[in-house]
């Protein structure tokens, strides 16, 4: 058959990290350090909600947008934690992940030939979706220097007369940045002067290790140009549940769940009331976690520091960013001689945008003694490549 | 760093100085006088290994023990308590709320050696009402470790 294919699907790129990933596949021994979900198992009294649910024959569907005591709970939760209050009637929608409501909430705002700004280094579905909806996406390239964060002038520089919407995806996945109050009230400040829309993207908020996490919601004005995006696959260790949510302002809301009845009809009945648990009795378990998160993150710094491998300091999520300049390769270069010579899998920058061209990621989604097992190696390959100069 | 030091050296008392500091994002000095000011205090009682017998060729057996006593005047059940706790067999004596009043687990080298235990010391002491044992079939999980099977990651090995 000639032109079976969507030029449009034809045209994407496909993600970096797959690439990779059909490499890593292909040995068995690998020991990987490139994993973008938690290592913990869901806490047993969320598991054990799921298939309570189960037992109980829930297994229809649920209204489109959710259960309406999980939109509740998502209300409370986000009032609890921002101190913002959303209706969770009209503002709230369960999705099959963040994922989905990122691929839906750009579709509901898009028309054809909006500009997309888009941070990288960041998560591989922005561009893509930004694209299957229409838009042009417009890459901002985020600094070491500046930490990785968004700075108001890069955002003022970025912004043209066809710019729609921002992408705000902190805590970051893959470099671990995070924007502190002060940054996002200076974003905040631009977004208002250009009258643009925001999708934060805030699936990493619970993983933050300085000062607790802020969203743009809690700045002036931002509240009803802003479609908050999160979910429980990082918080509770759920990511094979599906689960998300978005919330935002009504209009922009009543076109996400058109989309999302017509493509989803409802996000996983078990895994919303798995949700529910989460939310009313899951705070101690986000806490240990956290803790346990951030001692790997100190571990690899020094670690870092002590082979003297230039890495800025993240504060959120689970990954590190360190750079590899100072070795004349490129990042697909350096992770795929690691991979072959040492036998443990990073990710190379490049696959979350040419930005991250002379960066790795680095989970640390992974025990203590994982790691240690993994930057021993490192640092015997970092030492040899020294030697080679 | 009170907590998450305790939190960390319950699950791995093994842990090395330097690597705590690290992990703690503080001094490994510090850590030093932690864990003695921890030790002066009586918070920590000991640095103890978790075995599984069961899976050497020693043999040993071990048994809860539900005991039923009358409280004493003026000493409640303290003195009873330990009275038990004395005999070195005796690794564990608590209070228990409910249908009994001390829970006392045992260990041994056979059932006779416990049952024997029960008889002729337990039983046979003045305060001591009734005993029921219940001997230990098998450990899924003690202190917090699952026993019965090793962790498995079986993630996908590289994600975005």
């Amino acid at each position: 058959m000639k032109d079976m294919l969507s030029k449009q699907a034809v045209g994407l790129k496909p993600s970096g990290i797959r690439k990779f990933f059909d490499i890593v596949s292909e040995m068995d021994d690998a020991i990987s350090l490139g994993v973008g979900e938690p290592d913990f198992d869901t806490p047993w009294h969320i598991r054990d909600e799921g298939i309570y649910s189960l037992e109980k024959g829930r297994t229809f569907y649920t209204s489109n947008s959710g259960l309406i005591q999980l939109r509740q709970e998502i209300c409370n939760y986000i009032k609890r934690k921002q101190g913002v209050a959303y209706d969770p009637q009209h503002e709230v929608l369960i999705t099959v992940g963040g994922s989905e409501a990122i691929d839906i909430g750009l579709r509901a705002v898009i028309n054809p030939g909006d500009e997309v700004l888009i941070p990288q280094p960041s998560f591989v579905s922005y561009e893509p979706c930004a694209i299957m909806a229409g838009g042009v996406p417009v890459i901002i390239e985020l600094k070491e220097e500046n930490e990785f964060r968004l700075t108001a002038k890069e955002l003022e520089d970025a912004i043209t007369e066809k710019t729609k919407i921002l992408i705000l995806p902190f805590p970051n996945n893959p470099t671990g940045a995070i924007m502190e109050r002060k940054d996002l009230e200076e974003i905040a400040e631009v977004i208002r002067k250009h009258d643009i829309l925001v999708m934060s993207d805030e699936i990493y908020a619970e993983l933050t290790y300085k000062e607790k996490h802020v969203s743009i919601i809690e700045m002036e004005g931002m509240q009803e140009r802003t479609i908050l995006i999160n979910g429980f696959s990082k918080a509770y260790a759920m990511t094979g549940w599906r689960l998300g949510y978005a919330c935002g302002p009504r209009e922009i809301l009543q076109q996400m769940v058109k989309l999302h009845q017509f493509a989803i009809m409802c996000a996983p009945t078990t895994s919303q009331y798995a949700a529910v648990e989460a939310l009313r009795n899951g705070d101690d378990d986000v806490r240990e976690m956290c803790m346990a998160y951030n001692q790997r993150r100190r571990y690899l710094m020094n670690a870092f520091r002590e082979m003297k491998l230039s890495c800025f300091e993240p504060f959120g999520a689970f990954y590190v960013f360190p750079c590899i300049k100072e070795f004349g390769m490129t990042s697909e270069e350096f992770a795929e001689r690691f991979l072959a010579e040492e036998k443990v899998a990073v990710v190379p920058g490049t696959a979350f945008g040419d930005c991250g061209e002379g960066y790795l990621r680095i989970s640390y989604a992974y025990s203590l003694d994982n790691l240690k097992l993994a930057i021993g190696k490192l640092s015997d390959f970092v030492s040899r490549l020294r030697g080679e100069k | 760093m009170r907590e998450e030091l305790l939190a960390i050296i319950e699950r791995n008392s093994r842990i090395d100085l330097k690597e705590l500091a690290v992990i703690l994002g503080v001094e490994e000095i510090d850590v030093v006088n932690e864990l003695q000011t921890l030790e002066e205090e009586g918070i920590i009682c000991g640095y103890h290994t978790m075995i599984d017998w069961e899976k050497t060729s020693i043999e040993k057996v071990s048994a809860l023990i539900e005991v039923r006593v009358t409280p004493q005047r003026g000493q409640g059940f303290d003195n009873i308590a330990e009275r038990i706790y004395k005999y070195p067999e005796v690794t564990s004596v608590y209070l228990i709320s409910g249908g009994y009043d001390l829970l006392v687990t045992l260990e041994g080298k056979s059932l006779k050696e416990i049952s024997g235990f029960v008889s002729d010391k337990l039983s046979t002491l003045d305060s001591v009402l009734s005993t029921a044992t219940h001997f230990i079939l098998k450990k899924y999980k003690d202190h917090g470790t699952i026993l019965t099977k090793k962790y498995e990651d079986t993630r996908e090995k590289v994600t975005p």
